[in-house]
């Protein structure tokens, strides 16, 4: 037996496995969606996964001490390109999400769903455990969160603020604060929704309305629900074959190759396809729930756990969407939607993860 | 207090804490997964059916392709109405995405007036979805071709190759065929079907494609195509012809038809053959009449104004609806209700020139002497038809004249008429509360009066006289019993004699109109009805709205006829000088068509050309606002 050098052992083969799997089906459905062509889409997103997957492999390689030791400095200093981003956008008219770096868009947005995370997970670290459940463990991380969770809100852009507000709760939920905090805000929050709803924009309120009843308005608004229904309703078990999408192929299904790519996929490879996807993210989500499990620091714990929501948070929310169960926020399937910025953000959690996992090889669990 | 209970918070505890933690939000993730899937098979196996169904109607476009209508044909299978082929364009509103561009190009491109921008522009607003509206129909090859090369940066226009309802003889049947038009909105609203809202679908708004509509409709065929959500087709999959509606066979002899027509002239007036062995009706003209094919094609309102300004009337159809005095061609009939009650046809009156009854002289055309019943008719002798008719009182003659189909309503596919009036002493009781007196009786024998009928029944009256049985008009083969008619064979053979001497005897009234043919003669009665009232102007100049109608009834040959008629010239001052010879042209082109035509051609270079040419020259002068000859001059 030839002994495997310890270098090729320390590469996560499992994970690359899973990553390449979502990614490389994702390929097939873009492939696909462009009517039989490697461009615009698959190619680029081919070539691009390769560089993000180097990129969360060298993250994986640093040592976890440096991520605790910048997270604040990395979220004050996204906080202030999200500043930045709402007087561009106060200065330009309208709404805006990026910053144009000149060689790429920046969106501070998607940056923040990490740094949050990061941010909160150093907090609970540094906060002596007899405080956990006096309301110093609560106002700060309130604060942390609250901050660019509005700023997001006012570009606007619902669907990246519940991401962070989600990421930050669960970072808080799994650092041990008392249960009935979150009990009674949960109580308060569905009692205020009417009241939140009013401070929704007219084009989200109506998005809302609609999710309820997306066959009020079949040609207008709801035509995104509905149509994406109809693709994956009439994929059956086993889809209409590789290629064969008329929904997609015939424009009936906006936003095919992006936000309701799921609904492209499940047309031409029916529930079996639906299935396998949400096996590999189910193998996702146990990989990184295991290294949470088995993280030697408190940091390490609760940064997985955070980095777990928010990826969970894309998948769930997403596919709700285009199965008619959530109402159209644009956020993206991890890995499968056509799209940077959702790739470098999943990426990065994946590159942290992976470096909380290596850490954890490294000696004994240690608190501190 | 739950919190005196809980135990010091140790790192140990935090430990344990985030575990179950972990694992709780690890089973919610879970949880979720495991209903999105639940979800998802709920969508692609339990409402399978009803995405696929919704996915298919998405992909699949279906456009309902217009029925060909059926034909209407003569007795001989030659078609009097047929669809030719007709270059259209139309828009379909959900590919129409340019709007403005691609209006402002088809009107540059087709030079589209004001008017028919504004209809598209309505109709676009109405419609809905894949509901194609029409932007022009009945194209030339040029302006088809103008459009199709542009077609790809005109997206929404659909150009097609419909079927356009076609009259070869035009004006000749447009009272007898009637017209085709689109659909109307009530009409949509009634039968719902999309087929009433397809451009190019027309149904049957007058005379017989309105009777038999059903039968001429067809079924429409269909095309099914695949097209993107913008509207794109991006392959036809599968069409479905359409199947033609059934062909009309009619009685008309298409021939006659368009020669009676011709021959009319620029008279106003009507003209009706029946074939006196079964009632065929083998020509039903009135004429002036409207072009069938404009109304086709969508009248223009300037034309429909000219039509309709017109005093000769072209929109109405006189052999049913234009009631007259019949005049003198009922003295025939009272010749035989005078047999039938006793008076013997040798029997001689003396004609002064008139009938003295009480202190009225009723006047007679002439001074004819004495006169028997042969005679009187011949010579259209009043004062001898007088003496009966105050002999034997109206109340005798009346029956008659209703068995002769006088003042009947017929069942005739697709006509609409007027039935007119006979009448007698109980009809006048019950209309004006008045007695029937002798002097009534005497204006109704001479067709004047109380009396007035349609040209279709005066000739139904000379087929039931020449065949001597109750003979029923009809224009599809329809089965009627056509009994004999209960009068004797002299009474009948009277009055042919006297029809008989009116053309051909020595004097008689429509001597002139002998049919040149040598062995076949022509009987026939003149009619000449007053249209002012009596001794009131003498009705043979003048305004042409005030002179007087020219009947004429007659049957051809005279031994075993074949064919009874029935003409009608209104204002055409008499029915020896504007009927007779009408009646004799076209029984003349039933024996010899060649000599017929030779006839009809020297007429109509006079005229100025066929009805066609004639037509449009008087619209096209009708539109420059130049005065209409007046064309009763004619002749």
């Amino acid at each position: 037996m030839i002994p495997v050098p310890p270098a090729i052992q320390a590469i996560p083969w499992k994970l690359i496995a899973i990553l390449a799997g979502i990614t490389g089906f994702g390929l097939l459905v873009l492939y696909s969606a462009a009517g039989g062509s490697i461009t615009p889409w698959a190619l680029n997103q081919g070539v691009r996964f390769l560089l993000f997957l180097s990129v969360a492999l060298v993250i994986g390689r640093l040592p976890i001490r440096l991520f605790e030791d910048f997270s604040y400095l990395a979220y004050i200093g996204i906080l202030v390109l999200l500043i930045a981003v709402e007087l561009l956008g106060f200065v330009g008219g309208g709404s805006q999400r990026w910053l144009n770096l000149g060689f790429m868009n920046l969106q501070p947005s998607e940056l923040m769903k990490v740094a949050i995370v990061i941010a909160l997970a150093r907090f609970y670290t540094q906060l002596p455990p007899g405080s956990t459940r006096t309301l110093t463990a609560l106002w700060p991380a309130l604060v942390m969160i609250g901050v660019p969770a509005a700023l997001v809100m006012l570009q606007p852009d619902l669907g990246t603020a519940l991401a962070i507000c989600i990421g930050g709760v669960v970072v808080m939920f799994a650092a041990g604060l008392p249960l009935w905090w979150f009990g009674s805000t949960a109580a308060a929050g569905i009692a205020a929704l009417p009241v939140l709803f009013s401070f929704l924009h007219d084009y989200q309120q109506k998005r809302v309305l609609i999710f309820m009843d997306p066959e009020s308005d079949p040609l207008g608004a709801g035509y995104h629900i509905s149509q994406s229904k109809i693709a994956i309703g009439s994929g059956g078990i086993g889809g209409k074959g590789f290629l064969n999408g008329s929904q997609s192929h015939l424009d009936y299904l906006p936003e095919g190759h992006t936000d309701f790519i799921f609904a492209t996929m499940a047309e031409e490879w029916g529930l079996i396809g639906g299935l396998f996807l949400l096996f590999l993210f189910f193998l996702l989500l146990r990989w990184s729930t295991r290294v949470a499990l088995r993280a030697r620091t408190r940091f390490g714990q609760l940064t997985a756990a955070g980095l777990t929501m928010t990826i969970f948070f894309y998948i769930a929310i997403n596919l709700s969407m285009v199965m008619g169960m959530a109402p159209v926020v644009g956020i993206p399937l991890p890995l499968f939607s056509y799209g940077g910025s959702s790739m470098l953000t999943i990426m990065t959690c994946v590159g942290i993860i992976l470096a909380i996992e290596n850490d954890s090889k490294k000696g004994t669990r240690r608190f501190q | 207090m739950p919190r005196k209970k809980s135990p010091p918070i140790t790192e140990a505890w935090r430990g344990f804490t985030f575990t179950r933690r972990a694992l709780v939000v690890g089973g919610a993730q879970t949880a979720v997964g495991v209903a999105l899937a639940a979800r998802m098979t709920y969508i692609s196996v339990v409402d399978n059916d009803r995405y696929v169904l919704e996915s298919e109607s998405n992909r699949v476009n279906l456009t309902l392709v217009p029925p060909r209508r059926g034909w209407i044909v003569d007795r001989n299978g030659k078609a009097l109405a047929n669809n030719r082929v007709s270059l259209r364009i139309d828009i379909i509103p959900d590919r129409l995405h340019n709007k403005d561009f691609v209006l402002g190009q088809l009107r540059t491109l087709l030079q589209l007036d004001g008017d028919t921008m504004e209809r598209i522009q309505r109709d676009l607003k109405s419609a809905s979805g894949f509901q194609p509206v029409a932007v022009a129909e009945d194209m030339t090859e040029a302006e088809y071709s103008s459009i199709l090369v542009r077609l790809p940066e005109l997206p929404g226009v659909a150009p097609q190759r419909g079927f356009a309802r076609n009259y070869p003889t035009g004006a000749a049947v447009g009272h007898l065929i009637g017209y085709v038009g689109a659909p109307t909105a009530e009409e949509y609203e009634k039968v719902k079907d999309p087929l009433y809202i397809t451009p190019g679908f027309r149904t049957g708004k007058d005379g017989l494609e309105k009777y038999f509509q059903d039968m001429l409709r067809g079924k429409p065929g269909a095309k099914r195509v695949e097209v993107t959500a913008g509207g794109k087709v991006v392959r036809e999959l599968e069409t479905t012809r359409d199947t033609q509606g059934k062909t009309v066979h009619l009685t008309i002899d298409a021939d006659l038809q368009e020669f009676v027509a011709r021959r009319m002239g620029r008279e106003s007036g009507a003209a009706v053959v029946i074939d006196c062995q079964n009632g065929d009706i083998l020509s039903f003209v009135s004429m002036p009449c409207f072009d069938p094919n404009s109304f086709s094609d969508g009248i223009s309102s300037s034309e429909y104004s000219w039509l309709r300004e017109d005093d000769h009337q072209p929109l109405i159809n006189k052999a049913t609806r234009g009631l007259y005095p019949p005049g003198s061609t009922l003295k025939p009939m009272a010749a035989i209700a005078a047999i039938e009650h006793g008076i013997d046809p040798s029997e001689r009156h003396t004609c002064i020139g008139g009938y003295r009854l009480g202190s009225r002289f009723f006047r007679c055309l002439g001074r004819h002497g004495s006169v028997d019943m042969a005679t009187a008719i011949m010579k259209s002798c009043n004062s001898y038809f007088y003496w009966v008719a105050h002999r034997l009182g109206y109340d005798a003659i009346a029956p008659t004249a209703r068995l002769m189909g006088l003042g009947e309503e017929f069942q005739l596919a697709g006509s609409n008429q007027r039935y007119g009036t006979i009448p007698d002493s109980a009809w006048k009781m019950k209309k004006y509360d008045q007695p029937w007196s002798a002097s009534d009786s005497l204006n109704a024998v001479i067709g004047q009066g109380y009396v007035s009928v349609n040209p279709l029944q005066l000739a139904v009256m000379a087929a039931r006289i020449a065949s001597g049985r109750r003979l029923y008009p009809r224009l599809v083969n329809r089965h009627f019993r056509n009994e004999a008619l209960p009068f004797s064979a002299e009474a009948l053979a009277t009055a042919r004699h006297g029809m008989d001497l009116v053309v051909n005897g020595p004097g008689g009234t429509a001597g002139r109109s002998k049919l040149p043919l040598d062995g076949i003669a022509m009987a026939g009665k003149t009619g000449t009805a007053q249209v002012r009232g009596l001794n009131t102007g003498n009705g043979k100049s003048g305004t042409w709205k005030f002179r007087d109608h020219g009947l004429f009834i007659g049957f051809a040959p005279v031994v075993n006829p074949r064919y009874a008629t029935a003409v009608v010239i209104e204002h055409g001052m008499g029915g020896s000088r504007a009927a007779a010879p009408v009646a004799k042209d076209f029984m003349t082109f039933l024996f010899d068509r060649a000599k017929a035509m030779e006839a009809l051609e020297a007429f109509e270079a006079g005229w100025g050309g066929t009805i066609k040419e004639r037509m449009d020259r008087d619209y096209a002068a009708w539109k420059a606002g130049i005065a209409r000859p007046d064309a009763g001059l004619a002749q």
